[in-house]
């Protein structure tokens, strides 16, 4: 079995009007030292085992999980053994 | 003509987009599920906005794996009228029909009402019934519509006139006001604002009907000929 952590976020060149709220709402709170925040999708799948894991994830990933004119995406392959 | 209206779990508009064909336009039209796989006999296709399988990941992503699609691209490609509106534009953005893709609004905020449109281009046959230049009023009704798309991409768009409607006042944070794109050989159109809810009087304006028209105009002009 894998584990598979998917982590998506906007690429930097591309304003993110939901992590611009959210820093905002920090500063709000007296949270002055915050400079950034970026909102991004964070995903786990658990496959069975298969041959080619990081090839098959990178196309889910550029396929459908994250939108790449938009968006970057990185992933960690973890495998499991049942105990 | 006999346009297709492709229902997917979680459209919307499809009812408003079947009725303004059927009753403003006079045309023909039909439902096609989002499981059919055929498109035979269609010489327009219309994705209806909404939310399809519930915007779950992102607006328009799932969708473009459904069974239909593949014979909306092959549509497309043949050079045959496809309109996206809202979800529908959206989809055609994550299909890669066009270029580009949506962000939610600059506002945060879903945005419901009226908004006037500038006619960038009536050279296409999606708006030749319209004058280049022309302020229409048609609503929108979108949380994510804040078009997105690279340098390079947009000065394609504006040199290829493939901008063809613009927010005359910027309402969501859309690169260069864009509402609304067709693809480099301009038989695809997407677009927010929602013209099949524009189509008669009583809905506050009837400008979204000349759209339609102008389709069925130019379909005719290339396939009908007299003896």
């Amino acid at each position: 079995m894998y584990k598979v952590k998917v982590y998506v976020t906007l690429r930097e060149s591309v304003l993110d009007p939901q992590g611009g709220a959210v820093k905002r709402a920090l500063h709000t709170m007296n949270y002055s030292e915050v400079e950034e925040v970026r909102i991004g999708k964070y995903m786990e799948l658990t496959l069975t085992n298969t041959d080619d894991v990081e090839k098959r994830i990178d196309e889910m990933c550029s396929k459908l999980l994250a939108n790449t004119v938009i968006e970057d995406y990185r992933y960690e392959i973890e495998e499991v053994v049942p105990s | 003509m006999k346009f297709a209206v492709i229902v997917f779990p979680g459209s919307n508009c499809d009812s408003d987009m079947f009725f303004a064909i059927q009753d403003a336009l006079q045309e023909e039209v039909e439902y096609v599920r989002y499981d059919e796989t055929s498109l035979e006999g269609f010489d327009g296709v219309l994705l209806p906005g909404g939310f399809s399988y519930g915007d779950y990941l992102r607006s328009g992503a799932i969708a473009c794996f459904a069974p239909i699609m593949e014979a909306v691209k092959q549509f497309a490609i043949d050079g045959k009228p496809v309109l996206g509106v809202c979800n529908g534009f959206q989809m055609l953005l994550e299909l890669g029909l066009l270029p580009g893709a949506m962000k939610r609004n600059d506002g945060l905020k879903f945005i419901c009402r009226p908004v006037d449109l500038v006619v960038e281009n009536n050279q296409t046959m999606f708006t030749s019934s319209y004058e280049k230049g022309e302020v229409i009023s048609v609503p929108v009704a979108h949380g994510e519509g804040n078009y997105e798309c690279d340098e390079a991409t947009l000065a394609t768009l504006e040199e290829n006139n493939q901008v063809v409607f613009r927010y005359k006042e910027a309402i969501n944070g859309s690169k260069a006001n864009i509402a609304g794109i067709t693809n480099e050989q301009g038989n695809v159109l997407g677009m927010m604002p929602h013209p099949e809810r524009a189509v008669e009087k009583l809905l506050g304006s009837a400008d979204g009907l000349r759209l339609f028209q102008s389709i069925v105009r130019n379909w005719r002009e290339s396939h009908v000929t007299t003896s």
